[in-house]
């Protein structure tokens, strides 16, 4: 029996100790009418040779294609040594660290997390991570709300340059909350938030308004200047960020007079592969005036009986554990080990070598685009300053050349012309450090086959 | 397990180190002045075996499933098997984008439109949905549905879940959540839900009750069919958290309870790993009612062919919770491990759990120990109560849980549900031999013992891990959370 030890001698004693004449006599409190008849969809079992030879053959289905496509979800080189503690059955295979004693390991790297989060967005206080970058967004949406006690509109201002996906994502987890989302558009040409709609907003009551940086097109917006006006005007900010673009950029912390008030994001990019889009880890960083309303556990160091150093839940008063309905949020596991994975990664790489990474992947997208952009028709959308990610529009269907390209394996990026059709036939490109010039040349040489394929035929 | 504390890796950081073979060399971004980050993030400045060592040895502070016993109860702590590690981490899964096109998916998304359907038929449902990220998130996908069904019949009144005075406290933080009050009712003296106080509980306003069963008693819900009558008669709607799953696995189906919808930890049931507090899956199954109001996206096949379906097929879906699809790893782990048991292995999932409890419950009782329901059947877990040593000898529950990590077992979950007192849930799970079973109630017997001779010795432990009793008070009072915070180092 895979994965259960008990011998038959074992059961008989067992069911002897219990007094039951046989495992079956152990259900006796179902009602008999409910058992189970059959289990109909459920293969016969498979051994572990059998169902590798599976699994290995559904993966080489899907094969490794190519990879240029980002948005929100990043192709980066783990360290060997990353996933190789990971998977260490002590931090595989153990619970949220309710017996502080017993789970020393997991809270210190925790508290240890917490510190470079902290200092990595130039907040105070982070806590333990929430699901995915997504999600993370409205638990912070949530929590300006608690947190702005004078404001009473629930309302949020978003830009239409946010991860569309993140703004479905906290309409859903919000939607019995009475929070309002107030979308401005973006300026044609630059890909950035059109400033004059958020000044439109003036003398109105709102909570927070979320500013992503770099934004879904990849540009950079006016940060210092939104964050400023957002404080002027009484409302909170909150800061979406790729993590490891901020060993470049100007930490949240810093933006503008006083700094925003919650950063979240995505920490995919620091030792978590791409993996179908999970488990990835949502952070969440603060001021320390707010630690009371963030939601998600919190690891706090203090002492023990003989004054010894060490490391244990805290704050726990704000969860659902205690304080069921009244809860800051319903939230229960993080995601701890794609929080180990990250710590690690982070630790191995250095403030240094993520600035390299992040160099290196900008130059690699910088290449990219002028490749690509030499292809007749195909043209960058917006001007600016830019980090790992740009959007291009092609004289042709972005559907049928995407398809095409995965024909040649090459995943060539995202289609936003269901998302924002008003830019046309326009992509979503991305290169990380992890392509390497050919792996440029040879995007560049298909995209020119198709691109001028496609325009022949349609002639 | 290392009973040698470990610095924090800040403090193995020198100004200038690093794992230079780690990252690619050469690129200097040119960053317009006002957007560049002017004093680099205080992260450690390490070697690479440094890094390796410091992390190692963190891991070697905790008790795993890997290394110790670990029946805490209503987690479901049972082996992780090392195959489904593996064959979700295939390079292919590992690198494939989430917004992939279909065409280079097929392998995958035939692994999920599968799961999808083993997992209808082991919980008697019309339609399941993989997207959420853990139990709590399935919790509110399933009242976030319970509220739409109601509002899409234009019945607005309905806002009121009923919630038993056992449930986790995810139940009524998700209630809450999803902007619906909270009516708890009692539960009976021998566990079972107190009838009379939810005849009185429904009424016009409800929208729906949220059920464990077996309960966090660690009982069966024996009247479940006359509970779902009355509720469904009331106009509503049935949530199973399904916390509790393996205990009834391939013995009894909600969707056969008369549960509208359910959540399932796949973490729990279907083995996959804890990882220290994450990542979940909480994959929710739903009736025909609520098949309408899924979250997106879930798999579909027309033909041979595998797609997303999303807003376009599933219209008044209650949206999407996660950025892409859900903890997709884990999905791929809880495949491989349903694969693995196959339909022969389902029931005896519920079956040796319910053995190894039971048996477990048997040998404590004899021990001396007071079981919180001794009239009846353990399911996967049990509760036995401290009060009596508490009162009589001064030695509660967390105090016996304290001592049982110096015996090498982690402890069970202790204080809940919270209404039993001096409570220990224990939960042994089918994975665990005889002997081991067999140790951990000499533990407990010698832990007695010992809190009958000298009370002060159980009340001081644990004495033999990395650090004792922590100073919670402290670690709230004088908040310590990064470091740098506090003191000068």
């Amino acid at each position: 029996m895979p994965f259960i030890p008990h011998t038959e001698t074992e059961i008989s004693e067992m069911l002897a100790a219990i007094g039951a004449p046989s495992i079956d006599a152990l259900f006796d409190e179902i009602p008999a009418a409910l058992r189970i008849k059959s289990l109909a969809a459920i293969p016969d079992a498979l051994s572990e040779m059998e169902v590798g030879r599976l699994m290995q053959a559904r993966a080489s289905q899907d094969g490794r294609p190519l990879n240029f496509l980002g948005a929100g979800a990043y192709e980066h080189h783990i360290p060997a040594a990353v996933w190789a503690i990971v998977t260490r059955g002590e931090f595989y295979s153990a619970y949220t660290p309710y017996q502080a004693e017993a789970s020393q390991g997991t809270l210190q790297l925790l508290y240890e997390y917490q510190s470079m989060m902290s200092s990595l967005t130039g907040m105070e206080v982070s806590n333990a991570s929430l699901y995915d970058g997504a999600s993370a967004l409205a638990e912070a949406c949530l929590m300006a709300v608690r947190a702005h006690r004078k404001s009473k509109s629930a309302r949020i201002v978003v830009p239409s340059t946010l991860n569309p996906t993140y703004l479905s994502v906290s309409r859903a987890v919000v939607e019995g909350q009475n929070l309002s989302f107030t979308v401005l558009p973006y300026e044609s040409g630059k890909g950035t938030l059109q400033f004059s709609t958020l000044e439109a907003l003036k003398g109105e009551d709102l909570t927070a308004v979320v500013i992503q940086q770099p934004n879904f097109f990849g540009q950079m917006e006016d940060v210092d200047a939104i964050t400023d006006w957002a404080h002027a005007n009484n409302a909170l900010v909150i800061a979406v960020v790729n993590p490891l673009s901020l060993a470049l950029f100007k930490p949240p912390g810093e933006w503008g007079t006083k700094g925003v008030d919650i950063v979240v994001g995505d920490g995919q990019p620091f030792g978590v592969p791409l993996s179908s889009g999970g488990p990835y880890f949502g952070f969440m960083t603060t001021r320390m005036e707010h630690v009371r309303q963030m939601p998600g556990r919190i690891i706090g160091r203090t002492v023990d009986l003989d004054g010894k150093q060490g490391f244990t839940l805290t704050l726990q008063a704000r969860e659902q554990h205690i304080r069921r309905s009244k809860a800051t949020s319903n939230i229960c596991t993080n995601q701890g080990l794609l929080v180990t994975a990250a710590t690690i990664h982070m630790s191995l790489l250095g403030a240094a070598g993520l600035e390299s990474v992040a160099a290196t992947s900008q130059r690699q997208t910088s290449k990219l685009i002028e490749k690509l952009t030499r292809i007749p028709g195909v043209k960058l959308a917006f001007d600016g300053y830019r980090f790992h990610e740009a959007v291009l529009q092609l004289p042709v269907k972005v559907r049928e050349v995407l398809d095409a390209l995965a024909e040649r394996n090459i995943v060539g990026g995202l289609d936003l012309s269901n998302l924002y059709p008003e830019l046309g036939n326009a992509l979503l490109v991305c290169a990380t450090e992890t392509r390497t010039d050919a792996d440029l040349d040879t995007y560049a040489i298909a995209l020119t086959d198709i691109v001028t394929g496609v325009v022949e035929r349609n002639r | 397990m290392s009973h040698i504390s470990e610095p924090l890796i800040f403090k193995h950081s020198r100004t200038g180190r690093s794992a230079v073979g780690q990252y690619p060399q050469g690129a200097t971004a040119q960053v317009p002045e006002k957007f560049r980050r002017r004093k680099r993030a205080a992260l450690p400045e390490v070697s690479e075996l440094q890094a390796v060592r410091h992390f190692t040895r963190l891991s070697q502070l905790n008790f795993s499933i890997d290394t110790h016993f670990y029946p805490l109860g209503s987690c479901t702590m049972k082996y992780n098997p090392r195959a489904c590690n593996a064959f979700a981490m295939l390079p292919e899964f590992l690198g494939r984008h989430p917004l992939a096109p279909d065409s280079v998916s097929q392998g995958f998304l035939a692994c999920l439109y599968e799961l999808q359907e083993m997992l209808k038929d082991v919980t008697g449902m019309k339609g399941v949905s993989l997207t959420p990220m853990a139990g709590a998130q399935g919790e509110f996908a399933g009242v976030a549905m319970i509220r739409a069904y109601h509002k899409a019949r234009n019945d607005l009144e309905r806002t009121e879940i009923i919630v038993p005075d056992a449930a986790h406290g995810t139940n009524p933080a998700t209630a809450t959540m999803c902007g619906c009050t909270v009516v708890e009712i009692p539960s009976l003296p021998n566990g079972d839900i107190d009838i009379d106080a939810l005849k009185g509980a429904l009424g016009p306003k409800t929208a729906g009750i949220m059920l464990t069963n077996p309960s966090t008693l660690g009982v069966f819900e024996r009247r479940i069919q006359e509970v779902a009558k009355l509720v469904h008669d009331a106009g509503g709607l049935l949530y199973y958290d399904g916390a509790n799953l393996n205990a009834i696995l391939g013995k009894v189906r909600p969707g056969d309870m008369g549960f509208d919808v359910i959540h399932m930890n796949l973490h729990k049931t279907f083995s996959t790993p804890h990882g220290g507090g994450g990542p979940g899956s909480g994959a929710v199954g739903v009736g025909q009612r609520l098949l309408p109001f899924l979250p997106i996206p879930t798999v579909g096949k027309d033909g041979d062919n595998y797609r997303w379906l999303d807003e376009k097929d599933v219209p008044q879906t209650i949206g999407r919770l996660s950025a892409f699809m859900g903890n997709a790893g884990v999905l791929l782990r809880a495949y491989v491990y349903m694969r693995m048991l196959g339909r022969e292995g389902m029931h005896r999932v519920a079956e040796f759990s319910a053995l190894n409890a039971n048996y477990l419950l048997a040998r404590l009782k004899k021990a001396g120990f007071d079981a919180a329901y001794p009239e009846r059947r353990a399911s996967h877990e049990f509760i036995i109560t401290m009060k009596r040593q508490a009162k009589e000898l001064g030695v509660n529950a967390m105090d016996f849980a304290k001592r049982l990590l110096d015996y090498g077992y982690h402890a069970p979950t202790t204080y809940f549900p919270l209404l039993v007192p001096e409570c220990l849930l224990i939960e042994p799970t089918e994975t665990e031999a005889k002997e081991e079973l067999d140790g951990f109630v000499d533990a407990l017997i010698a832990i007695q013992a010992e809190a009958e001779q000298d009370a002060a010795k159980v009340k001081g432990a644990p004495y033999t891990l990395p650090v004792r009793r922590l100073d919670d008070v402290r670690a709230a009072k004088q908040l310590d959370l990064t470091y740098g915070m506090r003191s000068t180092e």
